[in-house]
Parts: structure tokens; C-alpha cells; sequence
């Protein structure tokens, strides 16, 4: 064992071991559990069969659809990677609180921002495990090859991880005050800007007041993007950097808002309190 | 605000705790020596759990400071807690991984070199090595207290907090664990604190007990001291004197009151 630690020396703010522990935490269940790995494929999946064949419909009846032929498969597969993102994050975090594993994981030298850094970190790696297997089957299913996007691409993608992380983050905290009564959150949570993400549609199709709320979310610059390149083939820089900038904005203050909740948490008792 | 003479580990300062009009925690003080077994003892409610949870962190006081190894607890808790861990029937590990995984997890957290020779040891010590590689959800509540106590020493901790150690457990491995606990003090010289409903734990385990009731320290001493300034022959009739508000009558004589009765004073 390591060698007696001077007591008074300072704390590290940022331990990598640490971060990792929480990071094989969530690899030994994911892997002991096969079932899990096989949710996480399903249903991006099956979201990708059901609208990959209204698209191969759409293609036959609507002009629109017509001109880029992708667009629907896309805009499923984009939409899943925020919603996979949110759960990658709220899932881990809840599952301590069903494993009434979080009071030892609060006496632990771990840190709070460390726990929130390994959530991301694993919600980065559940995503890739979601979205990858459905984005190849578009290939052989309807001849669409999503990686076509190409470097875009990997905007949207993180783009859209990091808004996930942020949706994730505040659903975490709301579980984290109010019990695993409010658990529901980390599933439909995301869904309150579905409408106005413009995952389908363009943004100028919603009624003129509620433009400006949609302009206010990260994914409705990375869908109006993704139309842009899709359609026109052009990289809307501007569309790119209303996107990151709102991210960072969002992160910061979900990152802040998870830290005030594991504050109240501690100030009302909830972490011993915790569990089915 | 204690008796004993011995460099503090640990100091409670007019510590108290409110949830909302509840007190929990009502201006208590103490220290625990260095080294020493000691017990904090009430019965259901009378602050213990709440008492341990601020003293780890878990939860803020709502005034009063804890200091450990010599550091402020609300402030620095992080420099103690690589230093100390914890050992509760209240809090469990993720059952669906192995009590190695868990084990191994835990081992990085608390930063240990050679986690997996760490975990191997460990799990000599505890008797856990034949279950190493099952989850830790199929485990006997006797195997899963070894294994909670085995997460506890992980970190070969100076500080042991502990909540009720052998609930729910049979003699048989109730004794193992206190006979562990003992020989662990004696090998390392650790300090350990508990909250136990157990007097007959207490007498054996512990050099010194904190009586808490409604959230107030009503008593303190060694066990043997508290059974003689009692007139009682065991811990668990002082324990239901003081719970039932009962004061023997060779501690009125001492108080020199005999009006008040049947009434405790908190002990500062």
C-alpha cells in the first residue's frame, strides 16, 4: 500500500485514478450485464429500421425529402445521440442511487466534479456504443452512409453529446433532491426540446414566438446545419459556433447546478437516505 | 469535553443539527483519543447516525465545527478522508458487481498502489477470498458485512467510523467481527468510532461511550465507569435507566440534587 500520506498536505483537486475507478465502475456493470449492452443498440436501432423506411416512402412522394435523401435518417441518428448522451449521464448516476452505493462514494476521497467528469466520460462511451451500430446499417438497409457528413459531422456529434451531458447533469441533480421518485426525468426530460430542436423540420416552420426559444437551444443550430450541408452542402460556421457557445454556457451552469444539489443533498441528509 | 487524556482524533464542538423543526443533534461535544475504541450509544433517535454522518461529511452541520487530524471537517474534508473510511448496514455496494470489482474500485478511489495485491489481502483478512468472483448481490448478510468491512480497511484507515457493525448478524459472525475490530486496533493502532444499539458490544469492544438521547449527550465514561457510578451490574441497565429518564440513586447522592429526580443533564 502506498506509504503514509502527510495528513495536512493539500487534497489533489484532480485525480485521473479516481476518475477511472468511477469509469471501471460502470465497465464491470456494462459488462457483466449483456442485456445492457444490447439496450444500448436497440433502440437507436429500431429508430433507424421505422424511419429509415418512411424515408425510402418519403423519397417515392415528397420532393422535399427527394433532394437529400438522408435527411430523415440523419436527423434520427443525430437526435439519438443527444438523448443517448442524457442518459449515459443521468443513467450511471442513478444507478449508485439504486445501489445506495452513493453515501460510500461521498466519503471517498472522491470529488464531486470528479463523479460529474467519469459521467461524462461514460456517457461519451455508452453513445458510441448506441448510435455506432445503427448509423452502419443505414449503409446496407437504404444505401445512406451517414459518415458521408464527413468532419461536420463530428460538429454535430459533439455538439449535441455535450448538450446531452447537459440535459443529463440537470435531470441527475433533480434525482439527486428530490429521490428516485423523479428518476423518470433522465428519460423524458429530453424531451422538452424535441419540438424545438427541429429535428425534422426547419426552425422557420415553427410559429414566429416560439423561434427565438428554439434559436436558445444548441440542437436547433445542429439540425439546421445538418439540413444545411445535406441540402446545400455547405458548412454553416455561423449555425457551428451559436452551438458551441450556448454549450458552454449550458454546461457551466448544469456543472453548477449539480454542485448546488450535491450542496442542499448534504445539508438535508439526503445522501444516507438514498435507495429503492 | 471529554475524559480521556489522549491526543483528540477527533473533536465535536457544540455541534447541532436541525431538520427543519426537528433537532436531531443538540449542541454536543466531544473528542475521541487517539487509539481508543469508543462508542456513541442512545437508542433509536437519539442523534447517533447523524452525528457520524457530519463527522464523514455526509451530511452539514447546521452549526457548531468537527475537526479530525486536526482539520476542519466542513472545510477540508478531503485531506482526511484518503485517512478515515466508513462501514454502515445503511449504505451498500453495487450488487450486481463481483466483491472484487467492488473492492478493486474502491481501491483506486482511495488511490491505493497495487490495488489488485491490496484487494487479495484484504480479502485474506476478511476470509472473502472463496467469494471474490461472486456478485456481491448473492452474498449471505454475514458474508456481506465481511465485505463492507473489508471496503472499510481497504485503505488501512487511522480513523474507522462504523454504524451498528454487527446488526442483524448471528453471534457467530457478530463475534468475528468484533474480535477483528479488536485485533485491527491493536495491529495499527487505529482509532475507531461507533454507533451501536449493542451493550454487550460496547462492554467488550469499547474504552469509552457517549450516551446521546433526543440528540443531547447525557452521559459519558468508560463502560465499567458508567456501570459503577450507575450501581448496575451491566451497560444495557444503565442504557434503559438513562433511556427511561431513570437516575439510580448512588448518582443522585453524587449530584446532591435528589429534587429533579428522574431527569438526566446534558453533559457538555
Amino acid at each position: 500500500m502506498r506509504a503514509a500520506r502527510d495528513i495536512h498536505a493539500p487534497a489533489v483537486l484532480f485525480s485521473w485514478q479516481r476518475i477511472g475507478a468511477m469509469i471501471l465502475r460502470n465497465l464491470y456493470v456494462l459488462r457483466r450485464s449483456w442485456p445492457r449492452i444490447l439496450e444500448l443498440a436497440y433502440w437507436p436501432m429500431m429508430q433507424m429500421l421505422l424511419w429509415g423506411f418512411i424515408t425510402v416512402f418519403f423519397v417515392q412522394h415528397s420532393s422535399w425529402v427527394a433532394q437529400a435523401a438522408g435527411v430523415l435518417i440523419s436527423a434520427v441518428l443525430l437526435w439519438d445521440v443527444l438523448f443517448r448522451a442524457n442518459l449515459g449521464v443521468s443513467l450511471p448516476f442513478t444507478e449508485e442511487m439504486w445501489a445506495r452505493n452513493l453515501g460510500q462514494l461521498f466519503v471517498s476521497p472522491l470529488r464531486v466534479h470528479e463523479l460529474v467528469a467519469s459521467l461524462l466520460i461514460m456517457s461519451f462511451i455508452r453513445t458510441l456504443i448506441s448510435v455506432t451500430p445503427a448509423a452502419l446499417l443505414a449503409l446496407p438497409l437504404y444505401d445512406v452512409w451517414v459518415f458521408k457528413l464527413g468532419p461536420p459531422l463530428i460538429t454535430f456529434f459533439a455538439n449535441l453529446l455535450v448538450m446531452g451531458w447537459s440535459v443529463g447533469l440537470v435531470a441527475s441533480a433533480l434525482v439527486l433532491r428530490y429521490g428516485l421518485g423523479a428518476e423518470s426525468l433522465c428519460w423524458l426530460g429530453v424531451f422538452l426540446f424535441a419540438p424545438l430542436s427541429g429535428i425534422y423540420y426547419p426552425i422557420d416552420s415553427l410559429p414566429g414566438w416560439l423561434q427565438p426559444l428554439a434559436w436558445a437551444l444548441p440542437s436547433a443550430h445542429v439540425f439546421e446545419g445538418m439540413r444545411s450541408v445535406l441540402f446545400d452542402d455547405v458548412f454553416r460556421v455561423d449555425l457551428f459556433l451559436g452551438a458551441v457557445a450556448l454549450n458552454v454556457l449550458y454546461l457551466a451552469l448544469a456543472c453548477a447546478f449539480f454542485l448546488y444539489m450535491a450542496h442542499v443533498a448534504r445539508q438535508r441528509g439526503l445522501l444516507m437516505q438514498q435507495g429503492e | 469535553m471529554t475524559g480521556s487524556s489522549a491526543t483528540p482524533v477527533a473533536t465535536v464542538d457544540n455541534l447541532t443539527k436541525r431538520f427543519g423543526e426537528v433537532t436531531a443533534v443538540d449542541s454536543i461535544g466531544f473528542s475521541v483519543a487517539e487509539g481508543s475504541i469508543t462508542a456513541l450509544l442512545g437508542g433509536n433517535g437519539a442523534g447517533k447516525t447523524t452525528t457520524l454522518a457530519i463527522l464523514l461529511g455526509l451530511l452539514l452541520p447546521t452549526s457548531g465545527s468537527v475537526t479530525v487530524f486536526g482539520e476542519d471537517m466542513l472545510r477540508h474534508r478531503y485531506r482526511v478522508l484518503p485517512r478515515m473510511n466508513f462501514s454502515s448496514p445503511y449504505v451498500d455496494l453495487p450488487k450486481r458487481l463481483s466483491v472484487a470489482e467492488n473492492l478493486t474500485v474502491y481501491a483506486h478511489l482511495y488511490g491505493l498502489d497495487q490495488a489488485r495485491e491490496r484487494v487479495a489481502k484484504i480479502a485474506r483478512d476478511m476470509e472473502i477470498s472463496a467469494f471474490l468472483d461472486r456478485s456481491t448481490g448473492t452474498l449471505s448478510a454475514g458474508q456481506r458485512t465481511r465485505v463492507a468491512l473489508a471496503k472499510a480497511l481497504l485503505n488501512e484507515p487511522r480513523l474507522l467510523l462504523m454504524d451498528e457493525p454487527t446488526a442483524s448478524l448471528d453471534p457467530d459472525t457478530s463475534d468475528w467481527v468484533r474480535g477483528y475490530l479488536e485485533s485491527y486496533r491493536q495491529r495499527t493502532g487505529a482509532t475507531i468510532l461507533l454507533a451501536s444499539h449493542n451493550m454487550a458490544e460496547v462492554e467488550r469492544l469499547c474504552d469509552h461511550v457517549e450516551m446521546l438521547r433526543e440528540g443531547k449527550i447525557v452521559d459519558r465514561g468508560s463502560p465499567a465507569d458508567l456501570i459503577t457510578r450507575y450501581g448496575r451490574n451491566t451497560l444495557e441497565e444503565v442504557f434503559l435507566d438513562i433511556a427511561r429518564h431513570r437516575r439510580s440513586g448512588r448518582i443522585r447522592r453524587a449530584a446532591g440534587d435528589g429534587k429533579d429526580g428522574n431527569v438526566l443533564p446534558a453533559a457538555r
